[in-house]
């Protein structure tokens, strides 16, 4: 028999961590359907900062330019949203590792056997830039990361990606782990998440996004694909300008 | 304390592809089935519309259609004197969860084994003899033949419309299909689907190597199909966005596009969604189950009894269950008594991406769907003579192109750095013109005596059961399996003119943050006497005779091939065996 309190316990913490699919249901004689969809996409709008600080921001800024730099043709990290895209995602599920596994005891395993870690991406933001912050203002006279210039602060992002400084209470590896995986997903997820701004990702390799239907592409072989992305928000170039 | 619902013929735990089967075969044969299903309902038209479905961030990163590890996980070690630790996010696979089971995210990948691989113990000792097996791997026959499967793997075929070019129409050989496969009793009920540019000129390269190339045999439809249930699916539109994700198309072969609408008409069906059966029930003797317990999401426990229990909620979930439940004798590798966690194996999978020349190469990988590509069979299974080469096993190898989505398939060259304004220069030089199959070399991976499941002494579920806890390592027969393979697979996109080619073999130790395939198997396998098996031949538990144990789990090793084909062809065999036999007379369709 299972203890009820500790399933209580359990089950509420589920639920509050899904989706509205959650309750058990009986279903018989019939495809259970309702008009609207019972899935229907989170979208983030521009706006204020919603988990980094200013500071915090400002930084996020620069070292998302730095891991995708501005090109002649293609904006880099900060004009396409990575760190909205990134501020977004940490004031959300991934951020609080929500429907993770979180019971303990918390063991330091293998390398193979993945993160053991209870740290969870919102804190590792937070710790990771404070001790960015600190590094740096100690060894630059005060500066900042935002403050410093293009080449120093590559040459800052070197030493955590080598190893070669050491964060005070976090893992300075994962936390740039941690960027090199959040930032592309910025570049390249759909513009509903608050990265990929007008779809530059995509316009820069010649991905066309949600197009659905490439039926009569399938048999043209070594032809470019002609027609330009469109995110699940539509293209803007489809809405008349309102101003 | 639990409530008790009316009693039923027949409990099914789990809706996946296996449960959706049995349950249509069992209430077709007028049983009144209940099945439980773990996760949501699951709908085509709500759940994964067109408009939104194609979301890689969502799908694909943050597996938004799968089990969360936080519901239930699993640990893990690769040795036994090793402690196994959780697995807190997922990662060498991918637990499904809800109605529709793994059909609803699957690449549709739809093969058959070969002949050889249902008799591998025999058929290896017979031509290469006792000695040349390591001497802790623990294959073993199936108890079944091809021949028995065959008429089976033929209705899910016809129930997907599986689109392929067969290479074997009873013994005669077909020009275009893969040569090396058993005979089948008809061709495929549709014809493959249409190949992108990379694919056509693999096939070519492979042909002037001497191969016999062939489609991969797809799920997804190369044209509308209506099957014997009388659903209709619609055809593929190679979106890209289907491993991973729901179709909003109608053109995967999922239970929601193939039985679930005519199960749903059945008076006798119901479910039950949202649901986790915690347990399988027992009498006093202990040999017969009375039905099962769950919980729902509400936090209500109920019980369900029940004549028949059909177990069908994956391979690990099977034999975890088996394992709480108290079902046969738990396996113990030091001692070598017990089955339940016997014969564990996953995959063997490596990459091999290559780049091309962007001015003369335009590949568009974005114009994919899970299972278009071509193929060769040249070095599965025993279809070559691996005497010189001292392993055993091996797989089908193809550019099979399931994707172009961003985050996930952007390959640069070797050397090139992780970030900054030379990464981005060769994401953007190379998307067009690299090729990196979805699956590249998918290895078999044979059984060990020191791969397992049993249960974990430290970690417990939500509820406080005891995780499940594999043990898995790669053996040498393995990697250099991988090796062998991987090297053929390099040497035809050479041919093909790659001017960079990167290879990454599959390396030990077995590694749980590295996708591979969600192909577990084993741990509750089929045989031929209970000293050596918890299923007889026809998926029934040789201590509680009235519970039938379908998928994967099945699988004494793993061959070179992806599972469904099989696991669905045994369904339906099972199936047929409870209405030819059992229900005529309920028992043990075999002596023990
Ligand atoms: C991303 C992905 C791609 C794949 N591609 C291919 C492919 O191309 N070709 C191929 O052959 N195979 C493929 N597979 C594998 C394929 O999905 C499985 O082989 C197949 O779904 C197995 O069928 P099943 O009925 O055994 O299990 P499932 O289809 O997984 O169904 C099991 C069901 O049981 C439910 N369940 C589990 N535990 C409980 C419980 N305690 N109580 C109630 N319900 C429970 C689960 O929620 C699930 O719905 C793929 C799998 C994944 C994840």
């Amino acid at each position: 028999m299972l203890d009820r309190r500790t399933f209580l316990a359990a089950s509420a913490l589920w639920l509050a961590s899904s989706t509205s699919l959650t309750h058990a249901s009986e279903i018989r004689e019939h495809m259970p359907w309702s008009p609207f969809p019972s899935s229907e996409p989170h979208i983030e709008r521009p706006g204020p900062w919603k988990f980094f600080t200013a500071d915090e921001a400002r930084a996020m800024e620069a070292i998302v330019d730095r891991i995708i730099p501005p090109d002649r043709e293609t904006p880099g990290g900060k004009d396409a949203g990575c760190a909205v895209f990134i501020d977004r995602q940490l004031k959300g599920p991934y951020g609080a590792s929500s429907g993770l596994y979180k019971l303990g005891p918390y063991v330091k395993g293998i390398k193979q056997q993945g993160s053991q870690s209870p740290v969870t991406p919102a804190e590792l933001y937070r710790k990771g830039l404070a001790n960015l912050d600190r590094i740096c203002k100690v060894n630059n006279g005060g500066k900042g990361f935002a403050d410093l210039s293009a080449d120093e602060q590559d040459s800052v992002l070197k030493t955590i990606e080598s190893g070669t400084v050491e964060f005070e209470d976090v893992d300075a590896q994962g936390f740039f782990d941690a960027l090199l995986k959040d930032v592309p997903e910025g570049f390249f997820s759909d513009p509903i998440h608050g990265g990929n701004r007008d779809m530059v990702g995509w316009k820069m390799i010649g991905f066309p996004g949600i197009r659905y239907d490439y039926r009569d592409w399938i048999g043209r072989h070594n032809e470019r694909y002609p027609y330009p992305p469109v995110s699940i928000m539509g293209r803007a170039d489809w809405t008349p300008h309102k101003a | 304390m639990s409530r008790k619902l009316p009693a039923k013929d027949v409990v099914i735990v789990g809706l996946g592809w296996t449960g959706s089967i049995m349950a249509y075969e069992l209430a077709d044969a007028g049983l009144d089935v209940i099945a439980i299903e773990r996760g949501p309902w699951r709908n085509t038209a709500t759940d994964y519309p067109p408009g939104y479905a194609a979301d890689e961030l969502r799908y694909r990163i943050r597996h938004d259609l799968f089990l969360r590890p936080e519901q239930t996980t699993f640990t893990f070690r690769n040795k036994m004197n090793q402690t196994a630790l959780p697995i807190r996010s997922w990662g060498a696979f991918m637990p499904p969860n809800g109605v529709g089971g793994g059909g609803v995210h699957w690449n549709a990948e739809t093969w058959r084994f070969l002949p050889s691989d249902f008799v591998a113990r025999t058929h290896l000792v017979n031509r290469y003899g006792a000695d040349f097996l390591p001497k802790d791997m623990t294959i073993q026959d199936w108890g079944i033949t091809y021949d028995d499967l065959e008429p089976h793997y033929d209705r899910f075929e016809y129930l997907c419309g599986t689109s392929g070019q067969a290479g074997n129409v009873n013994g005669q050989i077909i020009e275009g299909g893969n040569p090396f496969e058993g005979p089948r009793s008809r061709p495929y009920p549709n014809p493959p689907q249409q190949q992108p540019f990379g694919a056509t000129l693999f096939a070519k390269a492979a042909r002037e190597l001497g191969y016999k190339p062939f489609p991969q045999p797809s799920g997804n439809m190369s044209q509308p199909y209506r099957n014997p249930l009388g659903v209709r699916l619609g055809p593929c539109t190679y979106c890209g966005f289907c491993e991973w994700f729901g179709c909003g198309n109608y053109s995967k072969a999922t239970p929601q596009t193939t039985i679930l609408p005519a199960l749903l008409r059945k008076q006798n069906f119901s479910l039950r969604d949202n649901s986790e059966v915690t347990r399988i029930n027992l009498d006093a003797s202990g040999k017969r189950a009375t039905g099962v317990t769950f919980v729902d999401t509400d936090g209500n426990e109920w019980e369900q009894p029940a004549d028949l229990v059909i177990l069908s909620a994956y391979t690990i979930f099977n034999v975890q269950l088996l394992l709480l439940s108290g079902i046969g004798e738990p396996y113990d590798p030091i001692a070598d008594t017990g089955t339940v966690g016997r014969n564990f194996t996953h995959q063997t999978i490596s990459d091999v991406t290559s780049f091309f020349d962007p001015a003369k190469f335009v590949f568009n990988p974005f114009i994919a769907s899970g299972a278009i590509g071509m193929c060769i069979d040249e070095f599965n299974g025993d279809n070559f003579d691996h005497g010189p080469h001292g392993f055993v096993g091996g797989g089908y190898m193809g550019q099979v192109q399931t994707n172009g989505r961003p985050i996930e398939t952007t390959p640069v060259p070797p050397g090139t750095p992780a970030w900054g304004a030379e990464w981005k220069k060769a994401v953007k030089e190379n998307y067009q013109s690299a090729l990196k199959p979805g699956t590249g070399v998918h290895g078999s991976m044979y059984s060990y005596r020191d791969v397992y499941v049993d249960l974990d002494p430290t970690y417990k579920d939500r509820f406080g059961r005891p995780l499940a806890r594999m043990t898995i390592d790669f053996h040498d027969n393995e990697l250099k399996q991988n090796k062998f393979l991987t090297d053929k697979f390099a040497e035809i996109f050479k041919a093909m003119g790659a001017k960079q080619i990167k290879k990454e073999y599959r390396k030990g130790p077995y590694d749980i943050t590295k996708y591979q395939t969600t192909h577990l198997c084993g741990g509750a396998i089929m045989g031929t006497v209970p000293g050596n098996s918890t299923l007889n031949r026809y998926l029934q538990s040789w201590d509680v005779p009235n519970l039938f144990v379908t998928g994967a789990s099945a699988f004494p090793q793993n061959p070179g091939y992806n599972p469904t084909g099989t696991v669905a062809a045994l369904a339906y065999w099972t199936a047929d065996a409870i209405r030819s036999k059992y229900l005529k007379n309920p028992g043990r369709l075999i002596d023990a």
